[in-house]
């Protein structure tokens, strides 16, 4: 649609300038200040310009807890895309049972962070939960408050559990919107089903895939309440992610400075990834409307 | 045959993402004695000794109670600001537009982490921490990009002409959007209602932080039950299960809009 040229609609957006500049610039503002300065206490503050940055960056602390976030966050995409799109393929197209699995499917999104936590840790304990118990019933050796990489494949399974859907939801609006006539013009080439797949439903897909990996890559990095009611980030550090990390640092710990730092320098690789990934959607986004 | 394998792939799906709830809602249906003591897959002795814990008790209905309070109050206030601006970035174009567009996208991708601790100064200082008001302010971080996001998406699928006829008939800008536009983006106003109440019903980390005990969310009451006894895993588990019953709900109710408000409101 072409729009009109009219600086008074900032008017219309000041409401919501203003309360998210409350909400956001004015907190922003606090950990910037927070980065650049030291203190001993009493709200003695003194300049320390860059010194926090450096610090954190040549920290190994943070560089572990980055490396486990993008491995987590690699696995998270690579496992939840391809079988959001399996699930979403393979769903009632209408009728009673189309509004079935939509209702089943998108309860997990509307659970409580925590008691996701909560749900996974009654459900893999090995004392009281079905899978811990079962797992130990069938010999093998499972305890995710031991094991690194028990811990590691419980939360990937959570999050897989947790988040699935919401891909799958997204791709099955996707394909919900592909005219009927593509498909029988498919039929009439006696297309296979998997070239039906990769010329008419993945190219009407790509746009809501984008926001699907889009939305999937922001949450899973900073994600935070659900490794932190299962593990609590451990066994060790094992599975202590960026955000569990940084609210150890604020609050936990009371370092302020460099845990500013680290807020910062988080911010801006998320920010950054999501840049590249709004520039290509925004791209595409022009190229079809051409 | 075809079919029949979907409904395969369905069938394992759904299991998959019920079991863990069945399990939950298990739990909440034995005793603590039976919990620890025996290992069965359906309650033995069946009791509602839990959930009357937790009904009969201020300290953990009020959590239900006060969330609520602030999930309301927030979807309120995202949509009330969220309407106009989404209107602008749907018709006007104007100085700076898109970046202010992208600004407000990037605080749906800030972490609650970075922002958790100076929400408690910021909120301790004006002398509205503990409050409700507090933690719908605070979410609003997140839902209000989101609401703009999505209501521009289903704005930009109305017709100009409507505005520009509404216009020459003599309606002033507020007329015409209360009584013409709002109607014609019913259903995403539903839609984006809904994700403002769900990523607010969700959240832990802002809410705990900026609440003690008059607005204490739900989420937060259910990391104390630790007691002398060991975990109350009953009460624990019978909490987790009316957690999921609100969202439940509201699911039912928008389950024709869900797919349709994915597909045109990109979210």
């Amino acid at each position: 649609m072409e729009k009109t040229q009219n600086n008074k609609a900032w008017f219309l957006v000041l409401p919501v300038l203003i309360v998210v500049a409350f909400s956001a610039v004015i907190p922003l503002m606090t950990v910037v200040n927070y980065s650049v300065n030291d203190t001993f206490g009493q709200n003695d503050f003194f300049w320390n310009g860059l010194g926090w940055f450096e610090e954190m960056i040549s920290s190994d602390r943070m560089h572990a807890a980055l490396g486990r976030q993008v491995l987590f966050s690699a696995i998270i995409l690579a496992i939840e895309v391809p079988l959001g799109i399996f699930v979403a393929l393979n769903m009632p197209k209408k009728g009673f049972w189309a509004s079935f699995c939509l209702v089943l499917m998108a309860l997990p999104l509307l659970i409580p962070f925590n008691v996701v936590g909560t749900i996974w840790q009654i459900f893999c304990r090995i004392d009281i939960g079905l899978l811990g118990h079962s797992l130990a019933a069938i010999g093998i050796d499972y305890n995710y408050t031991n094991d690194a990489l028990d811990a590691w494949i419980t939360i990937v399974v959570m999050d897989v559990w947790h988040w699935t859907s919401l891909v799958a939801l997204l791709c099955y609006a996707g394909l919900q919107s592909i005219p009927q006539a593509y498909y029988q013009a498919a039929k009439i080439d006696q297309a296979s089903r998997w070239s039906v797949f990769r010329y008419i439903e993945l190219p009407k897909m790509s746009g809501v895939l984008l926001i699907a990996v889009l939305l999937r890559f922001m949450d899973s990095f900073m994600i935070y309440t659900e490794p932190f009611v299962l593990t609590g980030g451990g066994p060790g550090n094992s599975t202590t992610f960026l955000s569990i990390d940084l609210v150890k640092m604020a609050v936990g710990q009371f370092d302020l400075g460099p845990a500013a730092a680290f807020s910062i320098m988080y911010f801006l690789v998320i920010l950054l990834v999501s840049w590249v990934f709004y520039t290509v959607m925004t791209t595409l986004d022009a190229q079809e409307t051409k | 045959m075809k079919n029949r394998g979907n409904a395969i792939v369905m069938t394992v799906y759904l299991l998959f993402l019920l079991i863990p709830i069945y399990w939950l809602i298990n739990m909440s249906l034995k005793t603590n004695t039976e919990i620890t003591s025996t290992f069965s897959i359906y309650p033995q002795t069946f009791t509602f000794a839990n959930y009357i814990t937790i009904l009969t008790d201020p300290s953990w209905y009020m959590g239900y109670v006060n969330s609520m309070i602030y999930v309301v109050m927030n979807t309120v206030i995202s949509i009330t600001v969220a309407l106009p601006a989404a209107y602008a970035f749907s018709r006007y174009s104007f100085m700076g537009d898109k970046h202010l567009f992208f600004w407000l996208l990037t605080n749906r991708m800030s972490p609650p982490a970075v922002f958790a601790l100076p929400f408690f100064q910021l909120y301790s200082s004006i002398g509205l921490f503990d409050t409700h008001i507090a933690v719908a302010l605070a979410h609003c971080l997140f839902n209000v990009p989101l609401a703009v996001w999505i209501l521009e998406g289903f704005m930009r699928g109305v017709p100009k002409e409507i505005d520009e006829t509404a216009y020459i008939d003599g309606y002033s800008f507020p007329r015409f959007f209360i009584r013409i536009f709002m109607p014609l983006v019913a259903s995403g106003i539903g839609v984006a209602a809904f994700f403002c109440f769900m990523f607010s019903w969700v959240e832990l980390l802002l809410s705990r932080t900026l609440t003690a005990v008059n607005a204490k969310s739900i989420a937060a009451t259910m990391t104390r039950t630790v007691s002398a006894s060991g975990m109350d895993w009953g009460v624990l588990a019978a909490a987790g299960v009316l957690t999921i019953i609100p969202g439940a709900l509201v699911i039912y109710f928008v389950r024709n809009y869900i797919a349709k408000g994915f597909a045109l409101g990109r979210v």
